[in-house]
């Protein structure tokens, strides 16, 4: 989440007005579906039973894609799959530079003791959102495993994290930015309004 | 014009946009999903100090603001100046060095005078001063969780959470605050929240507890109290305090609720879906029948209930910010 | 004493002012001219492009000793004096004790005499300033005091009041009173109005000044005693004086520099600073007292200089102190209610020097007590109480750079326009370059 561009997360703030500039698709939304589905494959492979999965996509850019993936975990498996949202503001190690208000809601509604937790992104950049969502998680209970799962790798990482289910690699300079959502993947710039 | 609390003192909602009012009620939404889980405290305010300095006890509105401190993770150092160099004839101005001294981030303040909290942030500029009421002037937590509380209770009526509607359930909402407007920091913040988010606002008082200003408030006044129950959405009461009402201010408790009181009789004419709010400690039989106080339209409890997220949100606003000086 | 030669500076007076040179020498204005010859020794003073005036006199002066000498004394509150321009000060009697009998009045004379300034001593009306028994106003009128209050409160008892006002007609003295019923005043901090109720702090409304001289007029008329109005602050209060005087009666009233410069919305930030009594009105108040002070019908500018300690101002608005500094600003304070290019040096020396001097009855002086004659004009044969005041100097109020002990004003940081460049005490250069000799 924190690591793409996209409309509703950048509230017009009065220190950062930051608008997202396209310069070029890089996937279509049918390329997008069809990494959600091969990384879908993937999760089953790994974990035997689906009645232990639970999906939490996080806010905001993580959800949409959580959803689908949860649903088409269910049309492999033909298990309802536990989704959960989750807004990891309050749980963030850089919120004085970063100060922008949670901007939504946190809804897990079950224990996470003893499950597999499928943690989904869209972006995975520096791994400081999948620290704080990792930190995060454990007030929900110990899981049996958590798993990473974003559509799209930029790299730059700053935390020895890596994902385990990845819809694309996309190697970025620093300073472009990545939007990613079940419409696409762009890569452009950020640009002050 | 202030459009956001980031980063900012807290002393007064006067001059709060609609825009710094939502930015509050919406943080305080993602608070009240944190008070429900298991583990009630995140760590956004690890390693910060918040220090509350109640130079007039109120043990409610003080462990309202340590837990959500603590819920926030924050470390709290709490004063309890009744009992300490206050009395020792040590100034305001060195205790609050004092506490400055030990590394603190914020100050939560209490003090029975206007302005003290506006004084503290003069003395100690680097340090974040909310206030958590001061004299007669404001008390800004209050008049937040009033309004979170009246938008909570709408959104749920139809099924969506608050955050959703940022300040669209306030347009042409008619709220209605009674009783001893004069000396109420509480009625103050609440007729600039309510004022802020788009509310339309009338007060009803004797003529003793109108504030003698009430010609520059943004609120009309009510001639008569049982029509404008009719009017209201929301009744917003406020305590009235025993002394006034042995002929000082009112001749008597009981003259007051014949009055001014929000009666059986009178309930019974409000709107269905009418809210009662009071802010606490109710004199029941006085400002509100004891029944009427009972009834599922009065929202005490759940104002109660909101002091902790609203404040949650407030210390986090406050707190986690751009350091202050950096925002204009 | 050397003489002092003042050159080169308008001269006011009422007959005609005039450019030109001051010769003082032994404590007299010796000789006024085009341009006069100065002695061997003569201390010169360059009045170039400044007004030469009589010392100014200042009604209401809160000097603290005996008894709150942390935040003045009698001699630093003449320094505060000197810089300011003033000559002479009438010292208020509501120290600690206050100046009730002729023992106190005795010591703060003898420690006046001490400093270059005519101290004269206001006596206070009723025993401990308490409002119930008259003070012994006869005995203290013989060490030469003129006036009588128990200003930081009015005489609330009207009864009381018109006791003090029969006894005093007889002994020649005046009785100032402050204005403001207590009771409708209800423990306020500020002016009752739109301020004070955002700030919800309580109200001293102007109907507590206004009854209080209502009041008042009604018992000179009925006593026939002469009264002064110490610090109006109101529209209608200038309006009921003037009216009274219009009708005869003897009755006089003084404005403060701050309630002619300064309105009720400097207290919305709660610096005790702001907090005086009577308070800060409002603009249209600002203005009728400016208007009074321009056309007359207002005596006199007094400071009401009232230093309090620095902790004090620390505390919260409701429970501070009231009162502030006024000595050292308030001739430019004066001189800009005046209309600054506007003011007329008349006017100005009227307010600041000819009618306190008249109010308090220092025009002839008291040898018995080493008092100067004060208020004269600038003629040969006066008094040398003399101030030399720039009305083009520019300056910046600084309380770090204050004579007083005190910091309590609430100008730090405001630019004037007018400064006093020198002050001459009794023949003696105190000032000089706006600083003390």
């Amino acid at each position: 989440m924190g690591d793409s561009v996209s409309e509703d997360r950048e509230r017009p703030t009065p220190e950062r007005v930051l608008t997202f500039a396209a310069r070029s698709q890089l996937l279509s939304a049918d390329d997008v579906m069809r990494a959600l589905r091969r990384m879908g494959h993937e999760i089953v492979e790994r974990n035997h039973d689906p009645e232990s999965i639970s999906v939490v996509g996080l806010q905001t850019g993580g959800v949409g894609f959580a959803n689908r993936i949860a649903q088409i975990l269910f049309e492999i498996t033909g298990s309802q799959i536990s989704l959960g949202v989750l807004d990891v503001s309050f749980y963030r190690d850089d919120l004085s530079s970063n100060p922008a208000p949670p901007s939504a809601l946190t809804r897990i509604d079950h224990d996470l003791t003893d499950r597999t937790v499928i943690v989904v992104d869209d972006v995975l950049f520096t791994g400081r959102t999948v620290r704080a969502a990792l930190n995060a998680l454990s007030d929900w209970g110990r899981p049996a495993a958590v798993e990473l799962a974003v559509m799209v790798d930029r790299g730059h990482r700053e935390f020895p994290i890596r994902p385990d289910f990845v819809g694309k690699n996309l190697p970025t300079a620093r300073d472009e930015a990545i939007v990613a959502n079940l419409d696409g993947v762009w890569i452009g710039s950020k640009e002050a309004r | 014009m202030i459009d956001s609390i980031r980063g900012c003192s807290l002393l007064t909602l006067n001059d709060m946009s609609c825009a710094a009012i939502t930015e509050v009620l919406d943080t305080a939404e993602s608070f009240v999903e944190v008070n429900r889980r298991a583990i009630k405290k995140v760590p956004a305010l690890k390693g910060r100090v918040v220090a509350s300095l109640f130079f007039e006890e109120s043990t409610r509105t003080r462990l309202s603001f340590e837990a959500a401190a603590k819920r926030l993770s924050a470390d709290v150092l709490s004063l309890a100046v009744a009992s300490s160099s206050m009395k020792k004839g040590e100034s305001l101005r060195d205790t609050i060095a004092t506490i400055e001294a030990l590394g603190i981030d914020a100050v939560v303040m209490r003090h029975k005078s206007s302005g003290a909290a506006a004084q503290v942030e003069g003395f100690v500029p680097n340090v974040r001063v909310i206030n958590a009421g001061d004299g007669q002037h404001q008390h800004p937590t209050q008049g937040l969780l009033d309004a979170f509380t009246v938008r909570q209770v709408l959104a749920e009526r139809l099924g969506v959470i608050g955050s959703e509607t940022g300040s669209s359930l306030f347009e042409g909402l008619n709220v209605l605050i009674v009783g001893d407007i004069r000396h109420s920091r509480v009625a103050r913040s609440d007729v600039a929240a309510y004022v802020a988010l788009g509310a339309s606002v009338r007060v009803a008082a004797p003529g003793t507890l109108l504030p003698v200003d009430i010609d520059a408030w943004p609120v009309s006044v009510v001639e008569d109290f049982d029509e404008a129950i009719e009017w209201a959405d929301v009744v917003g009461l406020l305590r009235l305090q025993h002394e006034r009402g042995t002929g000082s201010f009112v001749p008597s408790l009981g003259e007051f609720t014949f009055t001014h009181g929000l009666t059986w009789e009178r309930a019974r004419r409000l709107k269905s879906g009418a809210l009662i709010m009071h802010p606490g400690p109710m004199n029941r039989g006085v400002e509100v029948d004891s029944r009427v106080a009972d009834l599922d339209a009065a929202i005490i409890n759940r104002q109660v209930e909101n002091g902790v997220p609203i404040r949650m949100a407030v210390l986090y606003l406050c707190i986690v910010g751009a350091a202050k000086g950096e925002v204009q | 004493m050397s003489a002092i030669v003042l050159r080169h500076g308008l001269i006011v007076a009422r007959a005609g002012s005039r450019l030109g040179d001051v010769l003082i020498r032994d404590g007299v204005i010796e000789q006024v001219a085009d341009q006069v010859e100065a002695p061997p020794g003569a201390q010169e003073v360059d009045a170039e492009g400044c007004w030469i005036g009589p010392g100014l006199v200042d009604l209401h002066t809160h000097l603290r000793e005996p008894g709150r000498e942390q935040a003045e004394d009698i001699e630093s509150g003449a320094r505060a004096g000197a810089i300011g321009g003033y000559t002479a000060l009438v010292a208020m009697p509501n120290t600690e004790p206050a100046l009730d009998n002729v023992a106190l009045v005795a010591y703060v004379l003898e420690r006046g005499s001490r400093t270059p300034l005519d101290v004269a001593v206001a006596g206070a009306i009723t025993r401990g300033r308490e409002g119930q028994f008259l003070a012994p106003m006869a005995e203290m009128a013989a060490l030469g005091v003129r006036l009588f209050t128990d200003d930081g409160l009015g005489v609330q008892d009207p009864l009381v009041m018109r006791r003090a006002l029969e006894y005093a007609k007889p002994l020649g003295v005046t009785l100032a009173q402050h204005c403001e019923d207590e009771k409708l005043a209800n423990g306020g901090s500020m002016n009752e109005g739109a301020v004070s109720g955002r700030l919800g702090l309580i109200g001293r409304p102007a109907v507590a000044e206004e009854v209080m001289v209502m009041r008042d007029l009604e018992l000179v008329r009925l006593t026939g005693a002469r009264m002064h109005f110490l610090h109006l602050s109101t529209a209608r209060s200038v309006a009921m004086v003037v009216a009274a005087r219009r009708m005869g009666l003897p009755v006089t009233c003084e404005v403060t520099p701050h309630h002619i410069t300064l309105d009720e919305v400097s207290c919305s930030n709660f610096d005790p600073r702001f907090k005086v009594h009577p308070p800060l009105r409002v603009l249209s108040d600002v203005a009728a007292l400016r208007q009074g002070l321009r056309d007359g019908t207002i005596d006199a500018v007094a400071t009401d200089h009232a230093p309090h300690a620095p902790e004090l101002k620390d505390l919260p608005f409701d429970e501070a102190p009231a009162g502030m500094l006024g000595l050292e600003h308030a001739a430019a304070l004066a001189y800009e209610a005046l209309g600054s290019e506007e003011c007329s040096p008349i006017t100005f020396f009227d307010v600041l020097s000819r009618n306190p001097a008249r109010i308090a009855q220092l025009r002839q002086g008291d040898r018995r007590f080493g008092m100067s004659g004060q208020g004269g004009d600038v003629v040969e044969g006066e008094s040398a109480n003399v101030v030399v005041f720039d009305p083009d100097s520019r300056w910046r109020v600084d309380r770090t750079a204050l004579q007083s002990r005190s910091i309590n004003t609430p100008y730090h940081g405001r630019e004037l326009l007018g400064r006093v460049r020198s002050t001459i005490a009794k023949g003696r250069l105190v000032v000089d370059e706006s600083v003390l000799v």
